[in-house]
Formats: C-alpha cells, sequence, structure tokens
C-alpha cells in the first residue's frame, strides 16, 4: 500500500550485473519506499530472476556498476548474510532441499540469528516449537514438516510455503519473492498469497518477481514493472498486469523501440 | 594378500601369546593353535597387495606394539562419558580384557564375556567362534585369533526379542598395547537384538586395535549392528566384521568412523538362503592426517536377496578416505535386488578419497544400481543458508554435519544417535576453526 510520506526502504540506481562475463542487468533503475508492494514482471531472459538474486549477494553475480542503498545503507557492501540479518529476504523460486537438517533445527537457527541481531533473547526448542507453529497456521501448514529435513521431498507448494513460513519468522524489511507463484496450484496460490498479505505492512516492503498475472490476483501490487534486456522499461499501476496478461509482453517491446517514454 | 616367509614383524607381535592358558575345549585349543600357524606363514599386508593399494599400513610395523600389561583398570566415573543411555547389558574390555566390574547384563539372555560363554554354552558356540572371519589368508584376523582368550559373546534365544540394546565398549587405556577385541552374536530363529559396539580411549595414545566380530543370523532373525570407532588420534585401527544371514533374516548396520590415525575396516556379509534382506550403511569423518578405510562386501549367495548400502566419507585437512565396495551376486543368485551408494565429501583441497564401487554379477536376472560421487559443499545450499543470515562458516558447519547427520540417523539408538550428532557437530565445528 502506498502510505503518504513514506521513506525510501530501497534505491537501486544504474545497476549493472555479470553472469560468466554476460552482461544480464543493464542500468537498473528502481524505487521502493516503506509499504509498497512492486511487481517486477517481463519475459523470459529479462534479468528479473537474476535482479532478485544480486540484491540478495549471490555470489555466481558480479555487479559492475551502479548502487543499491538499503535503508541507506550500501547493500552492495554487505556478504549476503549480512543483507539477510539486515533485513533482506529472498524467497526462493527453487528452494534448495538440505538432506540431514531437521526443518524446525533450520528454522530455528535462522530465527535465532535474527533475534540475535536484534539483541533479543533467542528461543530454545520448546519455545521455538509453540512460536513456529503459530506461524505455520497462517500458511495451513502441517507441523508435520517441522521433522523433516529442510525441504527434502516437499512438493513445489509445501517449498513455497515453507519459505512464506520463513518470512514469517525473519519478519523482513524487504521481501523479495522470485516466482513465489510457479509450481503452485490455485488452492496453495490462495494459501501463500494469503500469507504474504498478512506479512505486509506499513513497516516492510514486497518485490514480487513474476512471469504471469495470476499472483497479482491474490496479492495486489502497487506498481507494476516491466523488464526487458536487463532494465526496466516500463511502470504502470496495477491495471498494467492486467493489460499484459490479455496483450503479452510484446506491445510494451515495440513501443519502448519506438521511443516512447521511459519512466525515470 | 600374499603369501610369504614368517614375517618378523608379526612373530614379534606373537610373541605374548604362549603365555594364553589353554583351554579344557580342544576345538578352542585347536582354532588358537591354527591361528598361531597361519600368522607364521601371512605377512602384513602392503600397498601391492590389490586390497591394501590405498592403504599403507606400514607405519604400524615401525612400531613394536607389546601384549596388554596388567595394569589398574579404570573405574566407573572414569568411564562415564561412554555410558550408552538405555543399553540393557554393557560389556566394557579394557585393552581386550573382559572388566566384570564394569560390566551388567539386564536382559534375560546370554550376554557375557567368552570365557563364561564357552563354560555355558560350549556347543552353541563351537560351529560359530572363528568359522565366519576367515583367517587362512587375512594376518590380521589370523592374529587375533591367535590371542583369542576373552570377548563378547551374545547368544539371542529362538524368538526373543530384546529391545534394549546390548552395548560393547572397548576401552584403551595403555600406550603402546596391541590388542584383539573379539566379539560373537548368535541370533537363533527369530531372534531380534541390536549390538552396539564401540572402540575408545582414555587418552590420545598410540595403540593397536585388531578386532575380529563375528555374527551369525539363524533362519528370520533380525539383528542391528553399530559400530562406533572413535579410537584416539593417534592409534591404529584394524577390524574384521564377518556376518552370515540365514533365510529371510533382516541385517542393519551402521558403522561410523572417527578416530585413529589409520582405521581399516572390511565387513563381509554373505547371504547365505533366499530372502535375506540387508542395510549396511557407513560414515567415515576424518581430518588431519587421518586415514579411513571402509572394504565392504556383500555376497548374494542366494536367489530374492536384497542389499542396500549408503556410504559417506567427509575428508577435511590432509586426510584420506579410502572406500571398497563389492557387491559379489553370484549365479544362481537370481531376483537380487541390490543398490549401493558412495558419496564423499571433500572440505580441502588437500583431502582425498578414493572409491570403489565393484560389482561382479554371475546372475542374469538382478537388479544392481551403485553411484559413487565426490564434491564440495553445495555453493547453493550454502547462498541458501547465508540468505537466510547464517554466517559461511556456520553455513558450511551445518552442511557438513547434515552430509554426515543422514547416516547417523540410521542409527536404532536414539541416545547413541543423540550422542553422535553432537560429536560431529562438534567436530565440523573445530575442523572449520583449525582452518
Amino acid at each position: 500500500m502506498i502510505f503518504q510520506d513514506s521513506k525510501t526502504l530501497l534505491e537501486v540506481h544504474g545497476l549493472c550485473a555479470t553472469v560468466n562475463g554476460i552482461e544480464i542487468l543493464k542500468g537498473m533503475e528502481l524505487t521502493v519506499r516503506y509499504g509498497e508492494v512492486h511487481a517486477i514482471m517481463g519475459p523470459n531472459g529479462s534479468g528479473k530472476s537474476t535482479f532478485s538474486k544480486v540484491l540478495a549477494g549471490h555470489p555466481s553475480y558480479q555487479v559492475t556498476d551502479g548502487t543499491v542503498l538499503f535503508g541507506g545503507q550500501n547493500l552492495l557492501d554487505l556478504a549476503p548474510d549480512a543483507r539477510a540479518r539486515a533485513g533482506v529476504f529472498l524467497g526462493f523460486q527453487y528452494p534448495i532441499e538440505i538432506p540431514g537438517v531437521a526443518n524446525s533445527q533450520f528454522l530455528r537457527l535462522a530465527y535465532n540469528t535474527m533475534q540475535a541481531q536484534h539483541g533479543k533473547d533467542e528461543l530454545d526448542p520448546l519455545e521455538f516449537d509453540d512460536f513456529v507453529r503459530e506461524k505455520m497456521k497462517l500458511l495451513e501448514m502441517n507441523p508435520d514438516f517441522l521433522d523433516r529435513s529442510v525441504n527434502e521431498g516437499f512438493s513445489g507448494g509445501e517449498k513455497k510455503r515453507n519459505e512464506i513460513l520463513q518470512m514469517a519468522l525473519l519478519a523482513p524489511r524487504l521481501a523479495i519473492l522470485d516466482e513465489t507463484d510457479s509450481g503452485l496450484d490455485i488452492d496453495a496460490l490462495r494459501v501463500v498469497a494469503g500469507g504474504v498479505n498478512q506479512l505486509a505492512n506499513k513497516d516492510n516492503a514486497i518485490i514480487l518477481v513474476t512471469h504471469y498475472q495470476r499472483l497479482l490476483n491474490y496479492i495486489k501490487p502497487d506498481y507494476v514493472h516491466v523488464m526487458e534486456s536487463g532494465r526496466i522499461i516500463k511502470t504502470g499501476g496495477k491495471d498494467l498486469a492486467v493489460e499484459l496478461e490479455t496483450r503479452g509482453y510484446d506491445w510494451v517491446s515495440a513501443e519502448n523501440k519506438a521511443g516512447a517514454v521511459v519512466p525515470a | 594378500m600374499t603369501v610369504a616367509a614368517p614375517n618378523r614383524y608379526l612373530a614379534s607381535l606373537l610373541a605374548g601369546q604362549p603365555q594364553l592358558p589353554a583351554s579344557l575345549l580342544a576345538w578352542f585349543n585347536d582354532l588358537r593353535s591354527h591361528a598361531v600357524d597361519r600368522v607364521g606363514a601371512l605377512s602384513v599386508p602392503t600397498t601391492r597387495d590389490e586390497e591394501w593399494r590405498f592403504t599403507d599400513i606400514s607405519p604400524l610395523t615401525g612400531i613394536p606394539f607389546h601384549p596388554v600389561r596388567g595394569g589398574s583398570k579404570p573405574d566407573i566415573a572414569q568411564l562415564a562419558e561412554f555410558i550408552l543411555t538405555g543399553a540393557g547389558a554393557g560389556l566394557v574390555f579394557v585393552d581386550g580384557e573382559y572388566a566384570p566390574l564394569l560390566s551388567f547384563n539386564n536382559t534375560g539372555i546370554t550376554v557375557t564375556s567368552l570365557a563364561s560363554g564357552l563354560a555355558s554354552h560350549g556347543t552353541v558356540i563351537e560351529p560359530h567362534l572363528g568359522r565366519h572371519a576367515e583367517f587362512q589368508s587375512n594376518a590380521f584376523a589370523a592374529l587375533n585369533t591367535a590371542f583369542l582368550h576373552d570377548g563378547a559373546i551374545v547368544i539371542a534365544p529362538r524368538n526373543v526379542a530384546v529391545s534394549a540394546p546390548l552395548h560393547v565398549l572397548h576401552v584403551a587405556t595403555q600406550k603402546g598395547a596391541a590388542s584383539y577385541p573379539r566379539c560373537l552374536v548368535i541370533a537363533e530363529p527369530g531372534s531380534v537384538v541390536t549390538v552396539v559396539e564401540e572402540f575408545v580411549a582414555l587418552q590420545n595414545d598410540v595403540y593397536f586395535t585388531d578386532a575380529v566380530t563375528e555374527i551369525v543370523l539363524a533362519d528370520g532373525a533380525r539383528v542391528h549392528h553399530v559400530r562406533v570407532q572413535r579410537e584416539s588420534g593417534q592409534a591404529f585401527h584394524v577390524s574384521n566384521c564377518a556376518i552370515s544371514l540365514g533365510r529371510a533374516s533382516h541385517y542393519q548396520s551402521v558403522s561410523v568412523a572417527l578416530g585413529a590415525r589409520i582405521s581399516r575396516c572390511n565387513l563381509n556379509v554373505v547371504q547365505t538362503a533366499e530372502g535375506v534382506e540387508c542395510a549396511i550403511d557407513g560414515l567415515a569423518l576424518v581430518a588431519e592426517q587421518q586415514l579411513a578405510d571402509t572394504h565392504t562386501c556383500i555376497d548374494h549367495a542366494q536367489p530374492h536377496g536384497v542389499s542396500r548400502q549408503l556410504h559417506k566419507c567427509i575428508v577435511d585437512g590432509a586426510a584420506r578416505a579410502v572406500f571398497n565396495g563389492k557387491i559379489l551376486v553370484r549365479q544362481g543368485a537370481q531376483r537380487t535386488d541390490s543398490s549401493q551408494s558412495s558419496r564423499n565429501l571433500l572440505l580441502t583441497s588437500k583431502a582425498r578419497v578414493d572409491t570403489k564401487p565393484q560389482l561382479e554379477i554371475f546372475a542374469d536376472d538382478v537388479k544392481c544400481a551403485h553411484g559413487a560421487t565426490v564434491g564440495q559443499l553445495d555453493s547453493e545450499e550454502v547462498f541458501y543458508l547465508m540468505s537466510r543470515g547464517f554466517p559461511e562458516a556456520a553455513a558450511r558447519n551445518l552442511l557438513t554435519y547434515a552430509f554426515g547427520a543422514e547416516v547417523i540417523s540410521r542409527i536404532p539408538v536414539a541416545s547413541l544417535r543423540h550422542k553422535l550428532e553432537q560429536r560431529v557437530l562438534a567436530q565440523t565445528n573445530s575442523q572449520s576453526v583449525s582452518k
């Protein structure tokens, strides 16, 4: 939601990044204020996922130019774990399976790392168990998922619920949800989107990276951006997403090439 | 192994043997003297022997180990950390010698020393002791058998199930000593038993453990077998386990190797009848200059046998791990279903693993899957944990721990599982600090 006089949380300026020497991001511009929900859309290969991974600090991507300020701090100076502790959360398109680590243990260690960061008390396993079970209700998750290894053998929908559960526990200032809707059936999509909506508030912001408009039926964005060739070529309100759904991406591209105004 | 002229080193180890008292049982004396003869004919294997190609045991022969000398036994307080919570019986052997005052048995089945087992169950033991662990060509099994005088005997009677684990604890206390732990488990038809063998040390001494374990499963018996080798970091550990599986029996084993400068574990499993199932898992976690070698052989000698095997090695520092997993499917062992997986994690550029799946299949209607991987920690997994706020070292430790925990989680004894999880977590943490 757009709040009047809301402070800027994220400021991306002229961001360029490469992977294996190939330039993927070519001058990204984006400003996100507290309370806002931004959707970044675009065809495959436009750089959406790269952008989310660069923000989280994935080591395979090299930033070659540009700046990213997060709460006034230079985000690019921070290691991935420090970004997480500063309040950046990436919901993975393909959450990683970690056989041998119980989900409960993983969630508790992650939660306690964040608690320690904020000078708050860590929770022991029993205290955490009560706490996490409450959060799981939000996502209609079966508590059995606590005893299983992290994401191991989870269905696509269960993995995405587990991602949003982590978002609920870590309470990030900025949540970047990379293709959270992919692989979800309509019921799982409703539950996951419902969880995200409950977590959205005036003290955080959300970037939804998505190929399809479907997710945006459930999570209403304040801004919709279209990416192509490593930068944003059009920005609009939520109606833009609907238009993209009916007309596809080509017209945006054509309009852009024809010299239409590129939003600042 | 080559048969060579009498070996001076083996002869020196044998020097203490003649002092062993003769048994009243002629077959027992015969067994031992036959083993003495074999020791005289065999030699310490070298890397020229195919079975020892990757493991140079020669540092052993540079040290003149002596037989265990009588000395003060540790008291129960010194062993407190090694006690297995929830055990139904505990046999303690100090440098290979039975310590009755430290042992107990609340199970109602025979869990006792070799001497008392021979006295009460001599005819049950005779067909099995020394009959499964081949020592004709195996110098270390021969040496152990030549020293046969003490050991653990477990006899699970027909259709008796014991749920509490039986703990056989071997404690090394003497520097420079050679000890010859021995264990025989006889699971009669339909019996169920869990045996935990553990090798520990009170100090970080140089010593030599040469162990032999024989386990016999009669028809329909179920045995869970756990071996934990956490000898001193200076020790040499050689063990030979021979498992004989009867009709429709189930054998599950988990071996964990954490200690010893050089360790070698041979595990030979023979499916002697139809419809046998076995699961054989192992974990070796070594660092610095350690070497851990595991050789397993699963012999599918009869039809309709199932075997599952997962062996993992975590190698840090300049350590080495060796795995040789032989699956033998004999002619006529139709409908055999076997799978083997060797997975290895190298934590440094100096760490090394030699892994060799070895399938020998002489039947045509079988299913045999095998695979081996050697790798480093997955950078995507490390990134995933870091993106949740874990510092890089913590992320790596957790993933290393998790790699090993998969094997440990298969140990059917909760208290031991918990203890080993803590141990592996501590060991992976300390390793990353030392780098």
